[in-house]
């Protein structure tokens, strides 16, 4: 072998280890910062942990936008969802009055709120944009009793790390972190428009969270799960778990 | 999408002379820009794939902050939609593929962006743009823009010598792409993202909201598409062989053995 290739040979495998063992540091560092996603392997994985890792260090101290009342959207449009179940329309029969929010995991003090319980929180809105992945958006006015008030009342756990939430309609959850769960702006809400939350739009309660898209911001809302680790993550080929994009 | 520069390096240039005796010890094309270019093209074709799936869920484009089946489109293309909800006139339903389409996109799109960050930087700091793409004075005058583009006009095209240089209109379309399609698909991208507008929310506001970003994304597109199209016709016009050649090893023509030393 010669000098030469040689040389190239030790660099090239110097250069390797340390770009391996940096990779390896930054991942570290970037898990201990809260910067890591859930959703970090697969052939997918380097562009969904940069888009989280970037986004959560810009997004700490940020306000989705709010718009002054008449850019609130005339025509808001609802989107289409699976026909509503027995068990649902028993409940929207009784006024939703049986209608329940059950909280648990990791917090002090489960509890099983009605949505008058949760209508006690003091009540906060916001003007601001939905966008739907596919494309489409519009501007709405958004009722509710911010997650963060709840979530302090029951108590969430210093190693819990996201919310889990659960749709009545079957098989429907999506999760979100505790940076965000906390966030001022991620509501429980249950009026749009100076009403009530009209049901295509997820009444009677529905999350709300502006800095994600869409599909986030899960309909008809019946449990939350504080958590340190998430399970059902979206199988392979699915829309990813963080929509900041 | 950026495209890099040098692939249709012309045989078009003017001043070939002292060019041709450069080229015979210098690459033809750094090997920083060939690199750069061919992650670009992978990266442009997977943005461009995904980037169009993703539009066939809603090919309905506003202007503004917000848009739906509901409101009144700026213009609708007339294709299928891969979603029932969206009026087409087509009576069938596309499958639907946002979701790998997506995390495609913006994998693609921090590759891309990311190497065109490399290449910008070693262009700056190399005199890469400074020597290769600024046109000339001369070459801006009336007289030899027009006579430039007649040329190409009339398919003048390349002489047998060849050039280590751009032809004025080369220059111009690879700098346009570099630093104003390229920096406006960026910008539009991000103006679509939520978590990003609410860090600056002038982002989206410039553009006249987030509906608005889309659509110049689209135009966007279309022109980078336009220019891909061009360019390869240019490469295969002029010389479609030595061209590939010259961006794959540096050099035009085979070069002579380089004696190894063993």
């Amino acid at each position: 072998m010669s000098q030469l290739s040689r040389r190239k040979l030790i660099t090239t495998a110097v250069g390797a280890t340390a770009g391996a063992s940096g990779i390896a540091m930054a991942a570290r560092l970037a898990g201990r910062n809260g910067l890591m996603p859930p959703e970090w392997h697969g052939v997918f994985g380097p562009g969904d942990t940069m888009t989280y890792a970037a986004q959560k260090l810009l997004t700490r101290r940020t306000m989705a936008r709010e718009f002054p009342r008449d850019r609130i959207s005339k025509a808001p449009f609802a989107n289409a969802f699976a026909p509503l179940t027995e068990e649902f329309k028993g409940l929207q029969a009784g006024g939703f009055a049986e209608w329940r929010l059950v909280i648990g995991g990791m917090v002090a003090r489960p509890a099983s709120l009605s949505l008058a319980d949760i209508r006690s929180y003091p009540s906060r809105n916001q003007i601001t944009h939905l966008a739907c992945e596919e494309g489409w958006s519009y501007v709405a006015e958004w009722i509710g009793a911010p997650l963060f008030q709840v979530l302090d009342a029951v108590g969430v756990r210093p190693q819990a790390k996201y919310v889990v939430y659960e749709s009545i309609e079957k098989g429907a959850s999506d999760s979100i972190d505790m940076a965000d769960a906390l966030h001022p702006q991620t509501f429980l809400a249950y009026g749009m428009n100076g009403g009530e939350l009209p049901i295509s739009f997820g009444g009677p309660l529905r999350m709300r969270v502006p800095r994600q898209l869409g599909y986030k911001n899960l309909k008809f809302i019946n449990r939350l799960t504080v958590t340190d680790s998430i399970k059902d993550l979206p199988p392979a080929g699915a829309y990813s778990w963080y929509a900041g994009i | 999408m950026l495209s890099f520069p040098e692939m249709a390096d012309s045989a078009w240039a003017p001043d070939l002379t002292a060019a041709a005796t450069a080229s015979k010890a210098a690459p033809r094309h750094l090997a920083i820009v060939r690199i750069t270019h061919w992650i670009t093209a992978l990266c442009f074709f997977a943005l461009l794939l995904s980037g169009i799936e993703v539009l066939i869920s809603h090919p309905r484009f506003y202007w503004g902050e917000d848009g739906n089946v509901l409101m009144k489109p700026l213009f609708t293309l007339p294709i299928p939609a891969s979603r029932a909800t969206v009026p087409t006139g087509y009576g069938y339903v596309l499958p639907d593929q946002n979701g790998w389409s997506r995390s495609l996109h913006f994998e693609a799109a921090w590759a891309v962006f990311l190497t065109g960050m490399l290449y910008i930087v070693a262009g700056l700091v190399g005199g890469h743009f400074r020597k290769n793409l600024l046109p000339g004075g001369a070459d801006l005058r009336g007289g030899a823009l027009s006579k430039s583009i007649a040329d190409h006009l009339h398919f003048r095209g390349p002489s047998e010598s060849e050039a280590a240089s751009y032809n004025v209109l080369q220059r111009l379309a690879y700098l346009a792409v570099v630093f104003v399609l390229f920096p406006l698909m960026v910008w539009t991208g991000l103006a679509m993202s939520p978590a990003i507008v609410s860090v600056t929310p002038s982002v989206a506001a410039l553009l006249g909201g987030q509906q608005s970003a889309r659509t110049i994304h689209f135009f966007g597109t279309i022109l980078l598409v336009l220019f891909v199209l061009v360019h390869i016709g240019m490469v295969w016009l002029a010389g479609f062989r030595s061209r590939m050649r010259a961006m794959i090893t540096g050099h035009a023509a085979e070069q002579p053995a380089v004696t190894q030393q063993e």
